[in-house]
């Protein structure tokens, strides 16, 4: 990997210099139980506005998880547990005050697997919009997809055919409508598990330009399998290992210099 | 839509008042669905409760039988020594209603105190001379069921305080059952001729002995017939069939005769068993092949499911050392796989058990005092002795028929409770 | 006599068993040969030579026996009594022959039948002992083939496999011959149902009135056979029932998929199944006796008069059996549907109720209507509940309140009872059963179709 990430790596320290680094998304002392086992431990770490964090770090090392913890989509887990705090823009997310379905407006999700609706492509990119109420009028969502889709990169693909059903696309088109879906309710943060996994390499490497491209209006957080694609898109990287945060800094740094042994191995491929 | 530069929406204000109320009204119309789930449910379970219920109010007091303790008195001028079949055993009856009430004098009334007794008395007292001869000339006392509307009246069904001419047992009746029960005559036995007895017209004396047999013949074929063939046919689709055309009808047609009103076997049963092979109506073997004919779909997809089960690598393994392909099926797989196609087989003869509307249409509805000796012999079955019963117009029928569908219910728990056992004992995970 | 012959049968493939595998040991241990086949293949070839053949043999047999010699009885009494007579006279004598035959005699037969009666018996008699000879007889023959062809080289095995292969074929296509056997029994005696009432009546007369005499003597109606009211009647309790049963089966699913916890799931669903299992009668039981009576008190209560057999009652109660039915189809359908979709939904902020009615409902619709059509066809098919709950009388009506008939009702009466296959009432029967099978297989074909190409969309 090396050649290659080594630039890319250069790359991301130039990007990453001009930004500011205000916190959008702050976890302290993060636990998360499944039932009797503890699959977190006491994760701290900060989200920065208008950056790529990626997550990294062998199978099973909690990075999805910690991930489903940054919207609570753990709370659909009957048996999981969350304690410790989890903020957005300094308002407790795990409070009984906040309301999860505007915090999951907020905080957009893009899975491993793309997982379009099975209706039509308007119908899918419609649907978050229709449920919060976003639009008021036809004309008003009509606009919010044709910019979601455009955003996504999607628009030119399918302008043609919106009604046909989002199934019958690529599994890179699949993903970018699912990327097109979380944006149209304009989120602040958007939140990616692994989501080139599935897809071959050309389709890979549009959806990992499309990440950069957000990166200009939303505060990304992206778990990866791949330490090339983390050190292309990410301007951060937090390291996970048997469930503790190993490590965390700007990606040019966890890739050349990390603090950590294990960050050493697990990024030159001794393990993971 | 297109062409025109889109527009893009002020960032939505999570706060405003209007989002406020819109969220409510999302989590109300959550709420909502939640409750009418939960109320579905809770309908689905309390009308199984109802009907559980029904039953149980209904038919416990059948289990139970009023019992009149009578002291009779074979007379050798009634019963002669030599040949107690051939007794005057209503005589004795007679001698003994008088004796318990030796104040009655008009043969109305001792024929009404009579009328207290079953009306199969007369045979138990001749049954239990002929079984003990030593009996003539001397008296015994005998716990005789009293007849259905004593029996309703010492259970409480009949109102003792409604006006006379609104229940079915008159004053006097009932004074003269009071000083029988004054006397400590009145018992409440278990009902064994529940169990004991066949079909009688009289509720006291009906049980479901005939009914039981029937079943079990009728039963006993089903099993006899679908089983092997069932496995045999599972064994040939799931490992040997090649897929063509030709298989895949028969994959159709196991289907859709799984869904097949059960009427229409019984019609096939009648046209085809009864009118075309001339096979005897009523007869238990009518009622299995039937049945038999209903079972087999799902015997073969339990036994395809169970074959299923089996990983390949225990094929691979014996086919491996060189067993053929037949062995591998009667050696390795058919054994592992034996326990899930037992469980099938248990949960397809409970469905069989309980089906009813086939077995009327070949005669199974017959009205009959005897169990069956043979499974050519007329009989009945369980579910059909309850049709019967549930269309009698006595009220000692409605408690029977709710006591029969407890028993036949309780049979259905237990073969499904053995079913699970089986599954749950020899479930593997492979 | 019969079970005795099953006995010899079984003795003798036991003996021919033995016979094979001793042969088989002897050409290793005289000859000192190298079998191609293990005996104990030689022995099960011979076994199923001797028995399966006999058994068949017998089974056959015992099929035709009676209906052969009845034929041949008929045929020999004179003509003058059989000339012209309808083929429920004819029964009768047939009847009345088997009556004196076995000893049942009620009033003194005429000779005809007297003498009738006594070549029945013989020809009986005959017939029992010439199945045991032919049968001991083949089973000697077939012994000394299989004994004949046995050899080192034989190839037992296979042969014995080849037989095994013939069986579950045969087996496998008891399935065809059963649904053959379904199709061809209801259109024949349709068919002749047909021919004495016209087609055009049978299905667009809007009077049925099948009580007509079988006997000469019996006293009924002149009959009219316009099905129309009786299928009217059945869509309307069918109706009824799916009214009851889809919005609480489809309800609950949806509640035990996406709401119930673990623990509310493990009660609920053995519940289902408990109801799932109740056999029909008992819910013909619950509502004549629980269900009706409630119906009709409330009704006179609002000052409404109920129909003691309302198709409501009817309805309502065949409702309650097919809930469990809709619930754990939807449940399947439901919980097809992967979950990224719920996670996709739930993802973007949607409610559990938006990503139920939304996403996952028109998801699994497919499935879902195929379950509710699977559940249409059980309910027009269903016959206990309505025997015992529905009436009698065809009355063209969509009034819940009224007393309507079905199909299974009007089968079943016509054929509990007397019952003679020239007669219009009881060929009725055989039309309805006709109907009722074509109209069931057609949604249960749909309904498995729909289901097969929704369950194969998401595998």
């Amino acid at each position: 990997m090396n050649m290659l990430a080594e630039a890319a790596v250069e790359d991301a320290i130039n990007r990453d210099s001009a930004r500011t680094e205000t916190v959008k998304m702050q976890a302290s002392g993060v636990n998360v139980f499944y039932g009797e086992k503890q699959a977190l431990f006491d994760v701290d770490l900060a989200v920065r506005k208008n950056q790529v964090t990626a997550l990294i770090g062998p199978s099973g090392c909690g990075k999805s998880t910690f991930l489903r913890c940054l919207n609570r989509m753990n709370d659909t887990i009957d048996i999981c547990r969350v304690t410790g705090s989890i903020t957005l823009d300094g308002e407790d997310i795990y409070d009984p005050k906040i309301d999860v379905v505007e915090l999951r407006a907020r905080v957009g999700m893009v899975f491993q697997k793309p997982n379009p609706f099975p209706k039509s492509i308007y119908e899918n990119v419609a649907y978050g919009p229709r449920i919060h109420g976003l639009a008021s009028s036809r004309s008003e969502l009509d606009a919010i997809i044709e910019t979601s889709l455009q955003k996504a990169g999607l628009w030119n693909e399918v302008k043609d055919r919106l009604n046909e059903p989002g199934t019958g696309l690529s599994g890179g088109q699949q993903q970018r409508l699912c990327i097109a879906r979380a944006i149209a309710v304009s989120p602040e943060v958007i939140l990616m598990d692994e989501p080139c996994s599935a897809l071959d390499p050309i389709a890979t490497a549009r959806v990992e330009e499309l990440i950069d491209e957000l990166r200009e209006n939303y505060t990304i957080v992206i778990v990866t399998h791949s330490m090339q694609q983390a050190a292309r898109v990410s301007q951060r990287t937090a390291m996970f290992h048997l469930g503790r945060l190993v490590e965390e800094g700007p990606t040019g740094k966890m890739f050349t210099n990390p603090e950590d042994k294990r960050t050493q191995d697990y990024v030159t491929g001794r393990f993971g | 839509m297109s062409g025109a530069a889109p527009t893009v929406p002020e960032p939505f204000d999570w706060s405003s008042p209007q989002a406020a109320a819109r969220r409510r009204r999302r989590y109300a119309a959550d709420r909502r669905l939640r409750i009418y789930g939960l109320v579905s449910v809770l309908v689905a379970v309390g009308l199984l409760g109802i009907l559980i219920a029904s039953l149980v109010v209904g038919g416990y007091s059948a289990f139970v039988q009023t019992h009149i303790a009578v002291e009779f008195t074979a007379d050798p001028e009634n019963v002669p020594a030599g040949d107690p079949t051939s007794g005057n055993y209503r005589a004795v009856i007679t001698n003994a209603v008088q004796q318990l009430f030796p104040e009655l004098e008009s043969r109305s009334e001792l024929r009404t105190a009579g009328d207290i007794l079953s009306k199969g008395t007369a045979n138990m007292v001749r049954n239990h001379v002929v079984a003990n001869p030593e009996l003539v000339g001397r008296s015994f006392t005998l716990e005789v069921p009293a007849s259905d509307p004593f029996d309703q009246l010492n259970k409480g069904v009949i109102d003792r305080n409604l006006p006379e001419d609104r229940r079915r047992v008159s004053d006097f009746e009932i004074g003269l059952f009071e000083s029988l029960e004054a006397r400590g005559l009145v018992s409440t036995l278990f009902n064994w001729a529940l169990f004991v007895n066949s079909d009688s017209r009289f509720p006291e004396l009906a049980g479901l002995a005939g009914a039981l047999v029937g079943s079990f013949y009728a039963l006993l074929v089903c099993f006899l017939v679908s089983f092997p063939v069932g496995i045999a046919a599972a064994i040939y689709l799931e490992e040997f069939a090649p897929k063509n055309r030709w298989t895949d009808l028969v994959e159709v047609n196991i289907n859709n005769l799984a869904a097949v009103p059960s009427i229409v076997f019984g019609l096939l049963g009648l046209a085809v068993f009864i009118q075309l092979f001339g096979l005897p109506r009523s007869a238990p073997l009518v009622g299995g092949l039937v049945l038999s004919l209903m079972t087999l779909p799902t015997m073969i997809i339990v036994t395809r499911a169970a074959l299923k089960s089996i990983p390949p690598s225990v094929r691979e393994a014996a086919l491996g050392i060189g067993a053929s392909r037949h062995e591998v099926i009667l050696h390795h797989v058919l054994p592992l796989a034996l326990p899930g196609i037992l469980t099938g087989t248990i949960i397809g003869l409970a469905q069989a058990l309980g089906e009813t509307a086939p077995l009327l249409l070949i005669g199974m509805n017959a009205f009959l005092t005897t169990p069956p000796g043979g499974v050519m012999d007329p009989a009945t079955a369980l579910p059909t002795q309850i049709f019967i019963w549930a269309d009698s117009p006595e009220r000692g029928f409605v408690s029977r028929t709710s006591a029969a569908i407890l028993v036949l219910l309780g049979f259905l728990i237990v073969m499904n409770a053995i079913a699970i056992h089986l599954r749950q004992r020899f479930e593997r995970r492979w | 006599m019969t079970g005795y012959l099953f006995l010899v049968i079984l003795a003798l493939s036991l003996a021919a068993f033995h016979v094979g595998r001793t042969t088989a040991k002897s050409f290793v241990s005289a000859q000192g040969a190298q079998l191609h086949s293990r005996p104990v293949y030689h022995g099960a070839f011979a076994a199923v030579w001797v028995g399966l053949p006999a058994s068949v043999l017998v089974v056959l047999w015992l099929l035709f026996q009676d209906t052969i010699i009845d034929h041949l009885v008929l045929a020999s009494l004179p003509a003058s009594m059989t000339e012209g007579a309808s083929a429920s006279r004819l029964s009768l004598y047939i009847s009345e022959i088997r009556n004196v035959a076995s000893g049942r005699i009620f009033t003194e037969p005429s000779p005809e039948i007297r003498t009738a009666a006594e070549r029945l018996q013989s020809w009986q008699a005959i017939a029992r002992w010439a199945m045991v000879v032919v049968t001991v007889a083949m089973m000697v023959l077939a012994l000394y083939l299989a004994r004949a062809r046995m050899a080192p080289g034989f190839r037992a095995r296979q042969s014995f496999e080849r037989t095994l292969d013939i069986v579950m074929i045969a087996s496998a296509a008891v399935a065809i011959f059963v649904t053959g056997g379904i199709i061809v029994s209801l259109t024949f005696e349709a068919m002749q149902f047909f021919r004495l009432v016209p087609l055009q009546e049978f299905f667009f007369g809007l009077n049925w009135e099948p009580q007509i005499a079988i006997r000469e003597d019996q006293v009924a109606g002149t009959g009219a056979f316009g099905a129309v009211p009786v299928f009217t009647g059945t869509l309307l309790i069918s109706a009824i029932a799916l009214l009851v049963a889809i919005p609480i089966g489809l309800l609950s699913a949806i509640y035990l998929v996406e709401f119930a916890g673990e623990c509310v799931r493990g009660i609920v669903k053995p519940v289902l199944e408990i109801l799932a299992g109740v056999p029909t009668v008992v819910y013909g039981f619950f509502a004549v006796l629980v269900v009706a009576p409630a119906i009709r008190q409330a009704g006179s209560m609002m000052g409404i008069a109920i129909s003691p057999n309302s198709a409501l009652a009817a309805g309502g109660v065949m409702g309650i059996m097919i809930i469990p039915f809709i619930s754990s189809l939807s449940d399947d359908a439901l919980r097809a549907v992967p979950q990224s979709m719920r996670d996709g939904s739930l993802a973007l902020g949607a409610t559990r109720a938006e990503t139920i009615t939304r996403v996952l409902l028109p998801a699994a619709l497919p499935g879902i209507v195929g379950g509710i059509l699977l559940a249409a066809s059980r309910a027009i098919g269903e016959t206990m509940i309505v025997v015992m709950a529905a009436g009698l009388t065809a009355t063209l009506t969509a009034n819940p309140l009224d007393s309507v008939t079905t199909v299974t009702v009007q089968i079943v009466t016509m054929l509990i009872g007397d019952t003679a296959f020239d007669n219009p009432k009881t060929l009725s029967a055989f039309a309805l059963g006709l109907v009722l099978f074509v109209v069931t297989l057609y949604l249960n074909v749909a309904a498995l179709r729909i289901v097969r190409r929704y369950r194969e969309k998401y595998e």
